[in-house]
């Protein structure tokens, strides 16, 4: 697929410190990095390496200490009115690990996807907004009856992921954040999930951003790696290029660390 | 030869406070063999760590066992009393990492007295020098520093705590060791540490088996000699590793296989499908074959009916599944 | 939900607790209108023993402790209830929004939370009593939730900020949820069960610190309480004279009250946190 040359998001010298003097940790150091419109990336590493914190930097969960972030040309890094936040949450979106957690289980899932009506500004009607939501779930495999009035614990960890999925169908954000979509569901209902996700370049050309840890998912998924240690990218480019040929020793290290399936380590 | 272990019509289910059944374990059969790596791999939810408590004799209400028996050293170690057991096969015949072992280490209290414990459980008359000299030796014949022994659990890392709990866990040269997901919370790199850390403990003779428990297919490829697949509290295929994940017969096991993603050239291609629906409530599984309303190759008026019977395909291979026989026992 | 009822009526400690309670209740709100007695009417005479006449006896003014036990009873329900309402209103509003919020909203509220704790409270309750000028039981349940609110806060705040972790309260705020909302819809509803066990120990905290400020004369004015039936048996040395009955209802009926709802608030804690369930 070509490859559109727009850049949609650009984050530089980002920077994030965690607590201060001795104890202070920087979970993010000096990260850069762009994502084109239409693409997708992968930012890859072990857990304590900065990933999850990059992401919460760039969806605006988190107040970062250094750097900018740069969306369609605007400077985002210190959006703090209301409504330009939910402009840009408009845009870009995410979807996370926990398909139980990210359920509030004291209401039913309709309640989830309702919410998403807060960020469409465009004056959609009762009815409407029904309909949206009933052809956002058929679109991720779910039979709406089926699905809308029941609470999350109803629901298995598929379900509930594709619920949040078909939350971002309803929003169509430029920018997908994806936290490990798979890692807490079960293998057999992983293809199913991974195959909606890559339709939504597919079909919406929705630029997707995984974090993951599962190098073969990072692999499977993105055009380009980014990988992650100790807060710092340590190398990135394109997936095939660095799979066939690491550069830095980490890569290199994981690489050989990771179980594949034709070549047998040597044990 | 013979086997160190066997287990044969394995039923333990769960009852639970609202009177209802889990069958988790449901007609297990199994083997182990010396010498070997045994893997058993299945989703979470098919019953694998409820096997592993009740292949380590530890089932405690809710859990109670319905029928079977499994046989170690020609004992069916549910008919001795709890005395035998402790002293005898605890430990010396059969071991177990139990799942999350590593984080239930005393955080108040150094490993060399986790040590002590372990070794006066079976020696009373043991002193606390001899154990811990015995421990050491132990340590370093496997190239683990002694001053673990001296940490705190929480100055050790995952890797290093789930080769720790293994080591003492093998104290007692067991034969059979029983491992459940005792990599799954570790990254890459300490995840092949450990499972190096296994392979040794077998070649170096201190344990004669394993058997490894993971939902992790993938793993069992570099180090498991046979490996069984779980599905809904019963075993639905065994068989040589090779064989298993390159030759996969049931269908179950080939829509596992096709999903697994790799940072393997040429893997970019592949197309992996959808298993559709979910892994089964054990509290009431489908009638007949329990893979049936998922199954691509479903047939109707058989799979649903009757459940099929694990069939030897070849020799060592077995699979249960009506396309491959088994209706009435052939 | 329906789960966790039939679990609180299976426990015996809620049930004894909650009949406890009831009867407790029953006794202070129903007594008072069965009978046209007053409790301030001088009916026999001084410390006089309990008889047919009067069941639990005479005070030093000869007026009936059981009528003063009842509506004593009642008084003390409505001061812990007044307390306890304000000082878990105060606290969950002041915990919900500093755990939240966190940073520098969360040491600022903190800090206030900390330097009220480390006041002892009866001191507060002390200095308060004297200055206002009106003692009716909802001014003093009003001072007592006052002072007592720093511990609920507390308690809130830790459980709202371990609750923010969970991914529903991200994906609420990247729905355009602001802080109003998020703590109202996403965060409070988890913590239903724990503000309502901090509302009991405020509620039965409020009653035993009324029944020591009036105790120290501190009471309501023209009211009967529990506390007030104490001091007046200390005032008038009921214990000296031997007149048990002035002073031994009192005190039964207070520890009956907290026994109850303490044995109530730890029942559902044993629903509300498994862990602590035995077998």
């Amino acid at each position: 697929m070509a490859l559109d040359k727009e850049i949609l998001l650009e984050v530089k010298n980002l920077v994030r410190i965690f607590g201060s003097g001795k104890s202070a940790v920087k979970a993010v150091d000096n990260v850069s990095f762009s994502i084109r419109k239409g693409e997708i990336l992968s930012l890859l590493g072990e857990s304590g390496s900065g990933k999850t914190t990059t992401a919460r930097l760039i969806l605006k969960l988190l107040p970062l200490t250094e750097g900018k972030i740069i969306f369609k040309n605007r400077d985002i890094t210190h959006l703090n009115n209301r409504r330009s936040l939910l402009e840009y949450w408009r845009e870009v979106q995410a979807i996370f690990q926990d398909p139980f957690s990210s359920f509030n289980s004291f209401y039913s899932v309709k309640r989830v996807l309702n919410n998403v009506f807060r960020l469409i500004k465009d004056d959609i009607f009762k009815e409407d907004r029904e309909e949206k939501i009933k052809e956002s779930l058929l679109n991720v495999g779910l039979n709406p009856e089926e699905v809308l009035n029941k609470r999350p614990y109803e629901l298995s960890g598929g379900q509930r992921q594709r619920i949040m999925l078909a939350r971002i169908l309803i929003i169509k954000p430029s920018l997908l954040i994806a936290d490990e979509p798979t890692s807490m569901i079960d293998a057999s209902s992983r293809a199913g999930i991974l195959n909606l996700l890559l339709d939504l370049r597919g079909k919406y050309g929705m630029s997707i951003m995984f974090i993951t840890h599962d190098m073969g998912l990072a692999y499977y998924t993105s055009d380009t790696l980014l990988i992650m240690n100790n807060g710092k990218i340590v190398e990135s480019g394109d997936a095939e290029k660095i799979i066939e040929n690491p550069k830095d020793s980490y890569t290199v290290r994981l690489l050989s660390d990771v179980p594949v399936l034709y070549r047998k380590w040597e044990l | 030869m013979e086997n160190l272990l066997t287990a044969n019509q394995l039923k333990a289910y769960y009852r639970t406070v609202q009177g209802e059944e889990v069958k988790a374990v449901d007609d297990v059969f199994l083997e182990v063999k010396e010498g070997e790596v045994l893997g058993i791999a299945g989703e979470s939810g098919c019953g694998k760590s409820t096997l592993a408590s009740v292949l380590s004799f530890t089932i405690l209400p809710p859990l109670y066992l319905i029928d079977g028996e499994v046989i170690v050293d020609s004992h069916n170690i549910f008919i001795l009393d709890k005395e035998t057991l402790r002293r005898e096969i605890k430990g010396r015949y059969i071991s177990i990492v139990p799942q999350g072992a590593m984080n239930s280490l005393n955080p108040t209290s150094r490993i060399k007295n986790f040590v002590i414990d372990v070794l006066k459980e079976h020696f009373p008359d043991i002193t606390k020098e001899e154990a811990l000299k015995r421990a050491r030796e132990r340590f370093e014949a496997l190239s683990l520093p002694a001053r673990i022994l001296d940490a705190y659990p929480h100055q050790l890392s995952g890797g290093m705590k789930q080769r720790t709990v293994t080591v003492i866990s093998t104290l007692l040269n067991p034969s059979v060791l029983i491992a459940d997901e005792p990599t799954s919370a570790l990254d890459v790199s300490s995840q092949k540490i450990v499972i190096k850390l296994f392979v040794e403990l077998l070649k170096r003779n201190i344990i004669k088996s394993i058997v490894f428990i993971t939902h992790e297919l993938l793993l069992l490829r570099h180090f498991a000699d046979r490996i069984a697949i779980m599905y809904a509290g019963k075993i639905i295929e065994l068989g040589p590793m090779e064989e298993v994940i390159f030759s996969p017969l049931h269908p179950y096991t080939k829509l596992l296989i096709s999903s697994i993603l790799v940072p393997e050239a040429g893997m970019k291609e592949k197309k992996i499908d959808a298993i559709p629906g979910v892994p089964p409530d054990l509290k009431n599984p489908p009638s007949g074959c329990r893979f049936h309303p998922r199954c691509p190759s479903y047939m109707k008026g058989v799979c649903e009916k009757i459940s099929p019977n694990l069939v030897d395909i070849t020799q060592e291979h077995k699979v249960s599944c009506f396309l491959y026989g088994g209706k009435d026992g052939t | 939900m329906k789960d966790i009822f039939i679990l609180l009526f299976r426990s015996k400690r809620f049930i004894v607790g909650s009949i406890l309670f009831l009867s407790v209740l029953l006794f202070a709100l129903i007594g008072p209108m069965l009978t046209p007695k007053s409790p301030f009417q001088m009916v026999g005479g001084l410390f006089s023993p309990p008889s047919d006449k009067f069941i639990l006896g005479t005070d030093n003014l000869g007026r009936d402790v059981f009528i003063q036990l009842m509506y004593g009873t009642r008084t003390s329900l409505l001061i812990g209830l007044t307390a306890g309402i304000i000082a878990t209103s105060i606290g969950v509003t002041i915990g919900s929004i500093a755990g939240y919020k966190g940073g520098i909203t969360e040491e600022i509220l903190m800090g206030i939370t900390n330097v009220f704790i480390t006041i002892p409270s009866i001191v507060i309750l002390i200095l308060l009593s004297i200055a206002i000028k009106t003692r009716s039981a909802l001014v003093m349940g009003l001072v007592i939730g006052i002072t007592a609110w720093p511990w609920a806060a507390r308690a809130v705040r830790a459980q709202t900020a371990s609750l923010k972790t969970r991914e529903h309260i991200d994906i609420a705020r990247i729905s355009g949820f602001n802080t109003f909302e998020m703590i109202i819809w996403e965060i409070l509803p988890y913590m239903f069960s724990y503000i309502f066990m901090v509302f009991i120990l405020q509620f039965s905290g409020g009653i035993l610190n009324e029944a020591t400020l009036s105790m120290l004369g501190l009471g309501p004015y023209q009211t009967v309480s529990l506390g007030v039936m104490l001091h007046w048996s200390l005032l008038w040395e009921a214990v000296r004279t031997g007149a048990w009955w002035a002073f031994i209802p009192p005190v039964i009926c207070l520890s009956i009250t907290t026994f109850s709802l303490m044995s109530m608030n730890a029942s559902m804690d044993e629903i509300f946190n498994p862990k602590l369930r035995r077998g």
